[in-house]
This record gives C-alpha cells, structure tokens and sequence, in this order.
C-alpha cells in the first residue's frame, strides 16, 4: 500500500471520529457514533499496520494483549467505579505519550539537522511533558477517587511557586537537551520526565474530591494534547486530529463543570479551592440553627404515598451505596400510583460530568424523566416530596444565601423549597466541599440517618406494604 | 424612602396592596410605612395591626399621596370619593408601581407624565422564570381559579362529591375547565378537592401532564395542532381545529353540570367557546362561570360583572373575583410587591436598574417620560433540539387566561440558571479577542520560521480544535460520561505511534518502548469503546415499554 492511501484511510478514520463525537448530540444517535469510534479506530490500525515497514508480529501481539485485557476491564467494572477506570485509561495514554516520545527520540525515522532537527526535538519534549503530567496525575486522580489516597486537597506552603519551579526547571532542562547530540542527551529527557511527573503529582493533590468531575475532565484533555503532540513529533495528521478533538472535548467539559459550580477553571487547574477559604467559615459564625429532625422509613413511605409530586435528587451516596436500582423500584411504584415523580440532576453530582445520568440509566431509569437542574429548579415550589438520595452540596442553600460560604454562587438544585424534603444521609458530616448544610436544620428537612441503600431498600419495603 | 399605602378606591375593590405581614417586611428592606386608616379594612386586616407591624398611620388618603416616595396601589389610579383624580395626587417625582394596563388607559398615562411619576406596572412583569417570584397575574390568577370554582358551587344545587347516603345516591358534579393555565389549573385543584369529576381542555398538548398531576382528565381533540404561542401563552388556532374544538364542547355541555372557562389570547378579545346552542343543551341548574367576562367572555351570553340565568343555567361573569378573596390577595400581591422592591435594592439601595430585564419591562414611566412597550430584547434563543425530551418541559407558570385581560407579554429570551449545554453558544462562551490575535501571531511566525511540513500539520491541528470545539458544545449533558469514555478509546489513537515505532530490529530501544505504548493505548481503545457501548446500551427511552414489547 502507498503512503498516500494510508494518508486517505487516516482521513477517512478522522472523519469517522468526528462524527463519533457528532453522534453523542443525543441519545438515539450515541451507540451509532460509538460504532463510528471502533470502525475510525480499525481503519487506522489497518492503515498503520499496511504502512509499517516491519514488526508485525510485535505490533499484533501487543494489540491483541492490550485489547483483551481492555475489554476484560470494560466487561468487569462496576457502573459506580466509572470514574475510576476513566482516570486510570487516561492515565495509560500519559504513559503511552511519554513512551512514544522516548521511542521517537532514540529511534528517528529520518536525519533531520538544523531548525527541523531542533523542532522535532521540541516536540518530543512538549510531548513527553504533557504525557508525563497526565500519566502522575491520573494515577493520584484515580486514588482519589478509589479513596485510596485522602480526597482531602493537599496544600503545601508555596506551592504555586513549587509548580512554576518545576515549570521552569522542566524549561530549563531544553536547553542541554536541545543542544545534546542525537540520543545523547536522552538524561535530560529523563529528568524532565521525572520532574514532570512529580508536576502531576502535585497538581492533582492540591486538588479536592468535590473538584474531581473537573479534574477528571482537565486530564482528559491532557490526554488529548499528548496524542497530538505525538502527532507533531511523528509527523502523523491522524494523531494530531484525533488529540486536538480530545484536547477540546475535555477542555469543554471542564469549563461545563467549573461553571457549574461557580469557580475559575484557573483555580481548579492550579487547586487549592475551597480548602484554604472553606476551612474556616465552616466554623465561622454563620453555623447554622434549627434542629435535625429524624425520621423512619415507615414516615417516608407514608409521605411519598401520599405526594402528587416527588422529586429524587441524586448524589454520590447513591452511587456509592448502589441504591439507584431500589431507588427506581419505588419510582416506579409511585408513577404507577399516579404520582408524578422526576429526578433532578446537578451538573457535579458524582465524581464525573454526567455520572448520575450514567447509574440511572443503568437502573433503566427513562431518561425523559430525568431532569437537568435548569429544567427543574422551578418546579420545586411546586413538589410535595424531595427525596434527596446522599447529595449534600448541590442542595446546600447557603450556595444562595450566605455571602461568606466557599460556594457561594454556585448554582445548586432549591430542594429546600419543596413541601418536605427527606435528606437520606450516613450521618451529619459536612460534604465534599467540607462546609456544613443549613438544610438539614430546615422545618420541612427530615433526616432519614443510614446507608443510601439500606434506607431506600427500606422504603421501598415499607412501600410495597403501603401499598398492596 | 417613604412607601404609601391608601384605600383601594375603585368600586367593590376589597383588596390593600400591604398586609400587616408585608408591612414588616417592608419595614426590613428599609422602608418607612405609612398606611391610610382603614385601608386594610375591606381586607379584614385592622389598623392596630398595621401600627404593631411599625407602620404610621394616616387619617387622609390626600396626606398619603401627598408625603410619600413610593405609592403602592392594586388598582390603576381612579376617582376618588371626593372628585379628585389619584393620577392628579401623585407627589411630582414620586414613584407608583400597581397594576395599570398601559394599553387600556393612555389617557392614565398622560396624567401621571404631568407629575413627571416613574411608574412600574405589576401587569407588566415579564413572565420569566426570575421574576415569577413577583408575577402578580399568576397570583392573581390562582386566586380567581380558586374562587371561580367557589362560586360556582354557591349556585350549584347540588354536592359536588357523590355520596351514597341511607336517603339514595347522590351523583358527583361534573367539572369541564376550558384552558389550563394558573387559573384553570387553580380551578381544576379545587373543584378535585370539592370531590369533582374534572375534565379540562387547552390548546397546548404540553399541558397535559399539569392537567393530570392535578388530578383532572385532560380532553384531546382527534385534530393535531400544537397552541402554544410565546411567552407560554396561546396563540390563535386554524378554523378546523376550532371547529373539532367546537364538536367536543358541545359533546361536554351536554354532560356537565358545571363549566369554567379561562381562554384568553394575548391581545385579542375573548374567543367565543360556548354557544348559546351549548349553554341551551345544558342540564338546568347547571353553572358556567366565565373567567374572561372581562374581556368579552368566552361564552356567548356572558354579561361581564353580573349573574345572569339563561334557561335554568346560571352564568357568572364576576371580574372581580381576586378581591372576593381579599385577604390573601392582598397577601399574595404584597409579597410580590416585596419581592420587585427587594430587587430594585430596598430602601437603602433604591435605584432603577435600566438593565435589569425586568424592571425594564415594568417600568412604563421613568421621571414622567413613558417608555412602555419596553424595547424588544433580542430575539428568543432557538430552543433545545427537539430531540431532546420533548413534551416533558413543562410550560408551566404560564396561563391562557389571566381574569384581568391579560396583555401581550412581550417575548423575551428564557433565562436560563446555570450554564450548560446548548444555547450557550453566544455570549457565555468566554472569547475575548487578545488570544486569539496572539494565536495568530504565533501561526504567522511559525510559519516563517518553521519548515513547511511543520506548519501543515499546525493548520491539522487548528482546524481539528475548532471542530471538536464546535462539535464537542452540542453534547448532550448526560451523555458526558459516555462522551469521556469514547474520547478516552479515541486518545487511544496513540497507538499508531507505538506501532510506528516498532518497525526496527527487536531488541532496539525503542521498538521495546513502542510496542509498550502500543499494548497500553491498546487496552484503552478497547476499554474505553467497550465500556461505552455498555453505558450507551442502558440509556433506553422507555425501557418497561421496550420490555413489554418484547414479552408479547
């Protein structure tokens, strides 16, 4: 095969991709646009393969490995632990980043001397920067999320100028390797690989579990930019197209999150929100009055039998306790009674843009009933029942109210304007942004104490008896 | 600032435009009260009331106008006892919000220019999701659906509820309610509550599902024609969906006892929905209360302000049926009032914000110059796709038919809460000019300097960005997840560049470094398109549906 069909078919595959992004405009399109991924992919391997000039056996060994062990993942995990094998794929394409540029820098496919050999070079090292970054921080983005390492952002003194030194040192760190001879100055390489890690690292540490969906977005498009800075270094347009696509896509959906929760995207890329401004007023003056007034699952069964309107909010308590199949048992219990009953869903509820849409529609949750925040948040005045299912800080209304709350201005679902609302929580913790709910004290706020699952499981229990 | 409050003076008007309970509240936004003796009367709300709620209070209407800021009034300034002109009272320079029904009353408006008033219309309020906190019409509304239906019951014979009693059976009245906006939706809600059986019918299909969470059974029309206008209001049908409309009322009049009819069309009279031929075909004793009698009424033999009977049917064209309910009308239009007097900054930040939307759109008078209609904004952002859960998004808060002859509201962009997804499009995305003059700068230095290979593939990787930026903007928000995982298989793509580093000899460095980034981006396409189609497979439209087709 020619070089140039093999160009065509990379063409062909780029068209493919996009129109794959195109297809996730909505629903009954999406898994047309997932088959248009898989065949761009395929068309792109062929390509590769039929350009190759040698290695077969290697490449197609590698492939099938990989592949097998990727579906095995995909087959294995749980809809709940999506965040985390979201973070950990990203965290592959870092490494694959970083190793292709080392591969690239000892192995050139062609002399190159001058301004080109000097670009080329160039490339490499912003490839294997950004690859190296990505790789770190997706391996402590997903720790964080596993809860294996503290979600709790990590704040060095100084860590701004830690981050602009390791920047700088990174920089610093061209010059040798620029000025090296071809493969000799792959130390340089190196430690610049390593400071770039510890970059990572650090990032991502700074930054706290509520900032996690845009963490994850952010590195997501990190990801992006490695595979196309490969592309420049390989001199491959496909690379290029397909990184830049990435690139954007989880640009987007990071600025889509920060706007939802009110904060600069500079902010949370650099981290360090909400623990410095949040630790202190939690305590502040501004606690909150009111008693907790619990309740029991038998009182919440009695409340939803006899609501017209019930809207469930999410969180990732639901998520974490499994407790959206239950969930939606009773949902449909109290539909086929005549209720009106719709989930609202936060932008940032869970650990990932769209997370809850996700174990919803696992539980086989229609998704018209299925409510963004703009759609709904008028309609809770007029809601009898709000059944919030372990979400804390997008219902919390000092977001609204109180000047000197860290999240203030962040836009939340107005639960507490409901007739009732039943908050279903393990016990009185603060939320991920560490700040206390004034909700919980509210007159129409009762407490449901328990696991998401066990207190919905025993709902629907006490449901099923109201009932028949 | 001082705020005035005087007796209602247009006949039979019960209403105050301040409670005691918003006198307080007043009074903490920082306002000064002053109420005219006996302003609440009517309302069954005392004076001594008002002074413990730290109002002052005057012997004179005359004083009130006189020493007031800011006039809060219900009706549009009218004739007074004593011949004077309210209009003609207005301290020069002084504020007045009320209703006003600019379009009724240019000659209204003339007077107040001369007192250089600025004035806000409650009538006026744009009917957007911010502002509803301060939509007097809709309270108003709520209140006369309610009370349409009391009324109808004072001159019903009969219970509304069926009761099977030792003396025989009673059977329960029937409820036909003709446009299903905040009154007709207020009207069905009681009439439910009385033990009615309660049918409704509105021209707009999305309504549905508010008519049945009401507890009502909403009537269809074989025709298809979909009735909503701007601003979630009506807007006038086709002669032949008119004509099915027609059949069906006919086919009800013969079957119900009671009928209340709330249809209006913003701007135009009243459509005539119920014939003389239909009122006719009616069972004696039966009850037609008219919400539109105001505006010409929607059934032929209204005669607006009176009770009249019509072969045994009593049809009721109270307009006034809000100030039947004065106490919590009052109550209701107060808080609105509290609420727009929040928003313009209370009484230590008093201002009039020209900006604002809303205010803009109340806002008929500023210092005597009149400046209604309010200039058109831009143009309605083009709704969602309407692939995109299409008869679910209620169009709620709006009515067909405001008792007061509701005007045309003007149509203004819906405000939208957070941002997401579509219609962000425009302004909110953040595109300042500097960067992308720097951009350019760089591409134009870059490819001086850079040989031509490199700026080829610059010009791929711009051209790739702006496109996922276009494309990636019109994901839909749930499917960001499923949008993460596929742009996670697709970053995949880096395997190319481990294959193409694997072509030398085996035990070369980088043949080993390849085929290692080869396997790890290999487990990432397959993961990430497998776990896709997995998450894309659970996002059924309806799955019990899907199920039961299936099983069959």
């Amino acid at each position: 095969m020619t070089s140039s069909l093999a160009t065509g078919l990379y063409l062909i595959a780029g068209v493919l991709f996009i129109r794959s992004l195109g297809g996730l405009s909505n629903q009954s399109s999406a898994k047309r646009g997932n088959l248009y991924g898989i065949a761009g992919m395929l068309l792109a391997v062929v390509a590769t393969l039929a350009v190759a000039p040698g290695g077969y056996g290697v490449m197609i060994a590698a492939l099938c490995v990989g592949g097998a062990v990727g579906a095995v993942l995909a087959q294995r995990v749980a809809m709940t632990s999506m965040p985390e094998l979201v973070a950990i794929l990203h965290s592959f394409v870092g490494v694959a980043a970083v190793l292709v540029g080392f591969a690239s820098y000892l192995a050139p496919a062609e002399e190159l001397t001058g301004a080109a050999k000097s670009l080329h070079e160039i490339e490499i090292y912003v490839g294997v920067l950004v690859g190296a970054v990505t790789f770190t921080g997706s391996i402590v983005a997903f720790g964080k999320l596993r809860g294996s390492i503290p979600s709790k952002p990590l704040l060095l003194p100084g860590r701004h100028a830690m981050n602009l030194g390791i920047f700088l040192a990174s920089a610093a760190l061209m010059v040798p390797f620029l000025g090296g001879h071809h493969g000799s100055a792959v130390w340089a390489l190196g430690a610049m690989t390593a400071l770039a890690s510890l970059l990572g690292v650090h990032l991502v540490m700074a930054i706290g579990g509520a900032d996690m969906p845009v963490v994850v977005s952010m590195l997501n498009s990190y990801s992006g930019w490695a595979a196309s800075a490969a592309g420049f270094m390989l001199g491959n347009d496909l690379l290029i197209i397909t990184g830049a696509l990435v690139g954007s896509s989880g640009a987007i959906l990071s600025i889509i999150m920060c706007r939802a929760m009110n904060r600069s995207i500079v902010s949370v890329i650099f981290g360090g929100f909400g623990a410095t401004e949040g630790a202190a007023p939690a305590k502040g003056a501004a606690a909150p009055q009111g008693e907790v007034k619990s309740t029991d699952a038998q009182a919440v069964a009695q409340l939803l039998l006899e609501a017209k309107s019930v809207i469930v909010v999410p969180g990732y308590g639901m998520a974490v306790a499994q407790a959206q199949h239950p969930l939606y048992e009773a949902a449909s219990l109290l539909r086929k009674r005549g209720a009106l009953v719709r989930f609202a869903i936060h932008p940032v509820a869970g650990r990932l843009p769209g997370h809850m849409n996700v174990l919803l529609a696992e539980a086989r949750v229609p998704y018209d009933i299925v409510l963004e925040m703009d759609e709904i948040n008028e309609d809770f005045p007029a809601a009898d029942v709000v059944l919030v299912i372990g979400a804390n800080d997008i219902v919390n209304p000092s977001a609204l109210e109180d000047v000197s709350s860290p999240i203030y201005g962040m836009p939340v679902l107005e639960v507490w304007k409901a007739k009732t609302v039943v908050v279903t929580k393990r016990g009185m913790a603060a939320g991920y942004a560490g700040i206390d709910n004034p909700l919980f004290y509210r007159d129409n706020t009762l407490m449901l104490f328990g696991d998401a699952k066990k207190s919905v499981d025993a709902v629907l229990g006490a449901l099923t008896e109201g009932t028949g | 600032m001082r705020v005035g409050i005087v007796r209602e003076v247009g006949l039979g008007e019960r209403r105050v435009a301040a409670t005691p309970e918003t006198t307080k509240r007043l009074i903490k936004l920082g306002f000064e009260v002053q109420v005219e003796s006996g302003a609440g009367e009517l309302a069954s709300f005392r004076d001594e009331d008002y002074e413990a709620a730290g109002a002052t209070l005057a012997k004179a209407s005359r004083d009130v106008w006189a020493t007031s800021d800011l006039m809060l009034k219900v009706r549009p300034p009218d004739k007074t006892a004593d011949g004077d002109h309210e209009a003609d009272l207005v301290r020069e320079g002084s504020f007045l919000v009320s209703f006003i029904w600019p379009s009724k009353n240019p000659e209204l408006l003339a007077r107040l220019a001369t007192r250089k008033a600025t004035v806000l219309a409650m009538d006026q309020i744009p009917r957007i999701t911010r502002a509803q906190k301060m939509d007097a019409l809709s309270s108003m509304a709520n209140i006369a659906g309610y009370r349409s239906v009391i009324e109808a019951a004072s001159f019903f014979g009969r219970f509304f509820t069926g009761q099977m009693t030792a003396a025989g059976k009673v059977p329960p009245a029937k409820v036909m309610v003709i446009g299903a906006g905040v009154a007709g939706l207020a009207a069905i809600g009681a009439a439910r509550s009385l033990g009615a059986i309660v049918r409704a019918f509105d021209t707009r299909p999305g309504v549905k599902e508010q008519v049945e969470s009401m507890g009502a059974e909403f009537l269809e029309l074989d025709y298809q024609e979909d009735g909503s206008g701007e601003g979630g209001y009506a807007k006038e049908m086709s002669p032949a969906f008119i004509a099915a409309e027609m059949a069906l009322f006919a086919a009800q009049a013969r079957e119900v006892d009671i009928i209340i009819t709330t249809a209006l069309i913003p701007g135009k009279p009243a459509p005539v929905l119920i014939t003389t031929d239909m009122v006719e075909s009616m069972r004696p004793g039966s009850v037609i209360v008219d919400l539109a009698a105001e505006n010409g009424g929607n059934c032929a033999l209204t005669h607006p302000e009176k009770v009249t009977t019509h072969r045994g049917v009593t049809i009721i064209g109270f307009v006034d049926l809000p100030s039947r309910l004065a106490p919590t009308a009052s109550q209701l239009y107060g808080s609105n009032l509290c609420h727009l007097l929040a928003d313009m900054g209370g009484g230590k930040a008093w201002h009039v914000d020209l900006d604002d939307e809303v205010i803009r759109g109340a806002l008929i008078m500023n210092e005597g110059e009149i400046c209604w209609p309010p200039p058109k904004l831009a143009p309605k952002i083009p709704p969602a796709p309407p692939s995109k859960r299409p008869s679910t998004r209620p169009v709620s808060k709006r009515e067909s038919g405001a008792p007061k002859g509701a005007p045309q509201a003007d149509p203004k962009p819906k405000e939208r809460g957070a941002s997401h997804g579509h219609g962000h499009h425009g302004p909110a995305r953040p595109s300042p000019l500097w960067p992308m003059v720097a951009g350019a700068a760089v591409i134009a230095l870059a490819s001086h300097f850079a040989p031509p290979a490199f700026v080829a593939h610059l010009t791929v990787f711009v051209l790739a960005c702006f496109v996922g930026w276009q494309v990636v903007w019109n994901v839909t928000p749930a499917l960001h997840t499923p949008l993460m995982s596929v742009t996670n298989a697709v970053s995949g793509i880096i395997l190319v560049g481990g294959m193409l580093n694997v072509s030398g000899p085996l035990s070369s460095p980088a043949t080993i470094l390849g085929a290692a980034a080869l396997l790890l981006a290999a487990i990432n396409v397959a993961g990430g398109f497998l776990v896709t189609q997995r998450m894309l497979k659970m996002f059924a439209k309806s799955p019990e549906d899907e199920r039961g087709e299936k099983g069959r």
